[in-house]
């Protein structure tokens, strides 16, 4: 190697993602790949076996669940979809001032715990829930609806859950949509309707389809909703894996019950490219041919599409007039936005009632249940334990993350889109799947129900968010101030330390705290990793849900509900401030 | 001539009757009459924020009016919406739809329409082959050059024939030296055509080139409008003088002498103004082109100036000079006339009757 070959292997920028490079490695890659190959090891000889899969095949009940996982999974990705859109509609085309408060809205619910969301679906669900016991006292009817414990209940807690993760993946694409382009469509004879549909919607399928993916493949993974919400026939994969995990201990099954489920997300994700294209979902346009038959095809529904919305628009301005028509976008917005805020909003009344039941409204208030949580010997050291783990793994997240953003940001190789891609990876691999692998590799090495445990674990799914969110700042960052800074004498480390932190401030504070709340209400990772007395505030929330309902969780949910928030509005602040 | 008789007994292309827009207090365009007749070249001239975009959006329907009325071929238009509006607009950055080719994005107005396909695709081509670029039609805008995009625009836009064509600053993103060559086919397509053109600019070289008049805007209302020609020659005050082309222009006090004739009293001289100063008129500035100003001492109206700078141009140079309070003089000269050079003290003159009066 020359010497010049060797220094700018040396100064290479990406020398920076190094360090987060190994920890995901070790603590990510390595555990997800032993708890693939434990899939197909024999777990009494250790021989290479393939009893595991023949067990999925041969018992219809897997193969079931996984076609239930599949329908609630695609159900939840359609109604979601269907719902978010007009709402990320709503809030794109909003002026820009109002837009951020409006945008508000979507995230705080965004980050609200799941437990909590499910929660307090459960007190508005149940048999003596709230919409149960408006509908007998209007005597709309006599039996209480069943809407608990069934597709119904979990189909709402999903979808609930997943509207504000689809808004937030279509939002940026609309906002980059030229509105100018409808101006043009207009003046060029096309109605308002065949004007949104043929130009504004065709623009907008990127987002839309990256968002029915983000959505589909995070269903698939989820637990919480269909454990409190579902019934038997609503039973999920995850669920069967916890199962095997924490009661049997049969790891190669839980294993091969992974390898499933992963390979169902992967599939998905090929399938999805292969259908619409994600390379939308990196902003890049695909490169569609002029001639191509799926383009001409896709313009050909458009056009049907339009022709019917055309009609129906006009339909609807003679039966409701012209004025109501115009309104009835930013009607079905706020609609939406109350279903997102209103059940967990309905946790603080029933948090503070005097009532030993979870009545709404309750009969009366009273502080006892704030009393017996601060009480609690058990809640409180749960929720210490919770802060010190989000504190270091929120710290962890950010170092690995502004390394890995700087690299990425710095670095014009070829292996940067790779290396980001890496780092979204415990985003996209099911966390399920990711908390058993580890807890396998835990387990080992001595690290389960200990404090460092849950602190690699919640920094391994932290750490997407902190590179997209530094990421996203270094974007706004003006490489020509390092540039003028080293002209002007300052040494690499230096201009570092004295340009690029200062001005990048805010978007690490951003960072750390969208970690600290990812890590603060993480519960897949902490119901494996955090046993016994090193329980977490979410494990303990988990355990009681489980056991009993109680007024304490609804008080528990409001400190949750409030902590959460309160971080959330900081974070944003900081990371509104750096990016203007 | 058929035509010239004919527009005498139409209506106007376009009329425009008391429009004005108002934001909460902010008043976008005050109350304006314009009359735009057809086959007319017609510029929207002025600095930013001077209404022009307004009143080219109130015309096209983007943009409700917050007072008075626009008629198209004697239509009232108010209630009629923007894509029914029979009004073609060529946007400042093309606004070509991304995900449609070439010749889509030129048919969509046509399929619109209504029109059958077989139609549209001869249209298409006819276009096409109108902007020179048949050999595109298949490719996407993010393919194509700023001014093929352009082109593309124009073709658009020209393909469905629409009443009148309004262009939004169209060249504001281009190279001088496109511009330069999208200007003269602009002009080529509207010869062609006959189309009714309202064309937005804040370049005062292109709208001289391209109008047969020139409507100048200022401070959300019409400051002038005429032909070129008369706005140059004859500028209504300081800000159109100022606007179109490089003024001279020197205030003081207007007074009558025995003679009748009138005289701008200034801190640099007494100078005669041309006949038909107004009466009333006690004080107001003398404009004077630089191509006016000679080195003749003999003139009836002389000023003294130090030369400052020399700027050689090609076809003329330049001579900068400043009067004694400071404030600077340009005069231009045949690039063959031997000029004083930096420093010399210098006496300018000019012909009453070449000079504009204005308040």
């Amino acid at each position: 190697m020359t010497a010049q070959a060797i220094k700018r292997v040396f100064v290479n920028p990406l020398w920076l993602a190094i360090p987060g490079i190994l920890f995901l490695l070790v603590f990510f890659v390595y555990p997800v790949c032993s708890l693939l190959l434990l899939s197909v090891t024999d777990p009494d000889t250790g021989q290479w076996a393939v009893k595991s899969y023949t067990r999925i095949l041969n018992t219809d009940v897997y193969l079931r669940v996984l076609g239930i996982t599949f329908r609630i999974a695609a159900q939840t990705a359609c109604l979601s979809l269907i719902i978010a859109y007009p709402l990320a509609y709503w809030v794109a085309s909003l002026p820009e001032r109002v837009r951020n408060k409006a945008l508000l809205l979507i995230i705080i619910p965004f980050w609200t715990s799941y437990l909590v969301k499910t929660f307090a679906w459960m007190i508005m669900l149940g048999r003596m829930g709230v919409i149960n016991s408006i509908l007998i006292g209007a005597e709309l009817v006599k039996e209480p609806l069943p809407l608990l414990h069934n597709e119904f209940g979990v189909l709402v807690g999903m979808v609930h859950t997943m509207v504000p993760l689809a808004v937030m993946t279509m939002l940026p694409v609309m906002t980059s949509i030229d509105r100018r382009l409808i101006s043009a469509a207009q003046t060029l004879g096309a109605s308002p309707s065949k004007a949104f549909w043929l130009v504004y919607f065709k623009l907008s399928l990127p987002g839309v389809t990256a968002g029915g993916l983000l959505v589909f493949i995070s269903s698939l993974g989820f637990f919480i909703v269909p454990a409190f919400l579902g019934g038997r026939q609503q039973t999920m994969l995850a669920q069967l894996i916890i199962t095997q995990v924490s009661e049997l201990l049969n790891w190669s099954f839980a294993g091969a019950l992974s390898v499933m489920m992963l390979v169902t997300t992967l599939t998905a994700v090929f399938f999805y490219d292969l259908i619409f294209g994600i390379s939308s979902i990196a902003g890049k346009e695909g490169s569609e041919s002029s001639h191509s038959k799926i383009r001409i095809f896709g313009l050909q529904i458009l056009e049907f599409i339009s022709t019917a919305a055309n009609i129906l628009s006009q339909l609807s301005r003679v039966i409701l007039g012209g004025y109501v028509t115009e309104r009835l976008l930013a009607v079905f917005a706020w609609l939406i936005i109350g279903f997102l805020i209103m059940p967990t909003l309905l946790v603080i009344p029933i948090g503070f009632t005097k009532s030993e039941f979870l009545e709404f409204p309750p009969p009366g208030y009273s502080l006892r249940w704030f009393e017996t949580y601060f009480n609690s010997a058990l809640w409180l050291t749960a929720t210490s334990r919770s802060f010190i783990v989000a504190f270091l793994a929120a710290c962890l997240a950010t170092a690995f993350g502004a390394g890995t953003a700087l690299a990425l940001a710095k670095s014009s190789s070829r292996w940067a889109g790779f290396i980001f891609g890496f780092f979204l990876a415990p985003m996209i691999v099911p966390r399920i799947v990711i908390a058993v692998g580890m807890f396998y590799l835990f387990a080992r090495i001595g690290l389960v129900a200990s404090n460092a445990g849950l602190v690699i674990g919640h920094t391994v799914l932290s750490l997407p968010f902190t590179v997209v969110t530094i990421g996203a700042i270094l974007k706004t960052y003006d490489m020509r101030l390092d540039q003028a800074a080293s002209t002007l004498g300052a040494n690499r480390v230096r201009t570092l330390i004295h340009i690029t932190l200062p001005v990048i401030k805010g978007g690490l504070i951003a960072a750390f705290l969208f970690a600290f709340i990812t890590s603060f209400d993480e519960l897949t990772v902490a119901i494996f990793i955090s046993g016994g007395l090193a329980t977490t505030l979410p494990k303990q929330m988990w355990d009681d849900m489980i056991l009993q309902l109680n007024p304490t969780l609804a008080a528990v949910s409001t400190v949750v509900l409030i902590v959460v928030t309160l971080l959330l509005l900081i974070a944003e602040r900081f990371r509104k401030n750096t990016i203007s | 001539m058929a035509i010239d008789h004919q527009t005498s007994v139409l209506p106007p292309k376009l009329r425009i009757d008391g429009l004005a827009k108002r934001y909460g207090n902010f008043t976008a365009l005050e109350p304006t009459q314009l009359e735009v007749h057809s086959g007319e070249f017609l510029t929207l001239l002025g600095p930013s924020g001077s209404g022009k975009t307004t009143l080219l959006q109130l015309v096209c329907g983007l943009v409700d009016a917050s007072e008075g009325s626009i008629f198209i071929d004697g239509i009232e238009q108010s209630n009629v919406p923007v894509h029914r509006r029979d009004i073609g607009l060529v946007f400042q950055h093309y606004a070509l739809f991304p995900h449609l080719t070439v010749s889509e994005n030129i048919g969509f107005p046509l399929k619109m329409r209504g029109v059958p396909d077989s139609q549209i695709k001869t249209r298409v081509n006819t276009a096409l082959e109108m902007v020179h670029l048949g050999s595109l039609a298949n490719r996407f805008p993010k393919e194509l050059s700023g001014g093929q995009q352009q082109r593309v625009a124009l073709a658009r836009c020209f393909v469905y024939q629409p009443s009148i064509i309004l262009m939004d600053e169209p060249l504001g993103a281009l190279d001088k030296k496109l511009r330069d060559q999208m200007q003269i086919e602009i002009k080529r397509l509207h010869r062609e055509s006959g189309a009714t053109i309202i064309y937005v600019t804040h370049d005062q070289e292109e709208a001289l080139a391209l109008s047969d008049r020139i409507c100048l805007m200022n401070h959300a209302r019409i400051e002038q409008i005429g032909t070129p020609r008369e706005i140059y020659m004859n500028p209504c005050s300081a800000f159109a003088a100022d606007f179109i082309g490089i003024s001279n222009i020197l205030r003081g006090s207007i007074q009558i002498d025995q003679n009748r004739n009138s005289w701008l009293v200034t801190s640099y001289g007494r100078f005669l103004l041309p006949a038909g100063v107004s009466k009333e008129m006690v004080s107001g500035a003398v404009v004077v082109r630089p191509e006016h100003l000679t080195f003749d001492a003999t003139s009836p109206n002389t000023l003294r100036a130090t030369v400052r700078d020399l700027v050689y141009a090609g076809s003329e140079t330049r001579v900068i000079a400043t009067l004694d309070d400071g404030q600077d003089v340009i005069v231009r000269q045949p690039p063959d006339i031997e000029v004083p050079g930096r420093g010399s003290s210098i006496t300018l003159g000019w012909q009453a009757e070449r000079a504009v009066v204005i308040p």
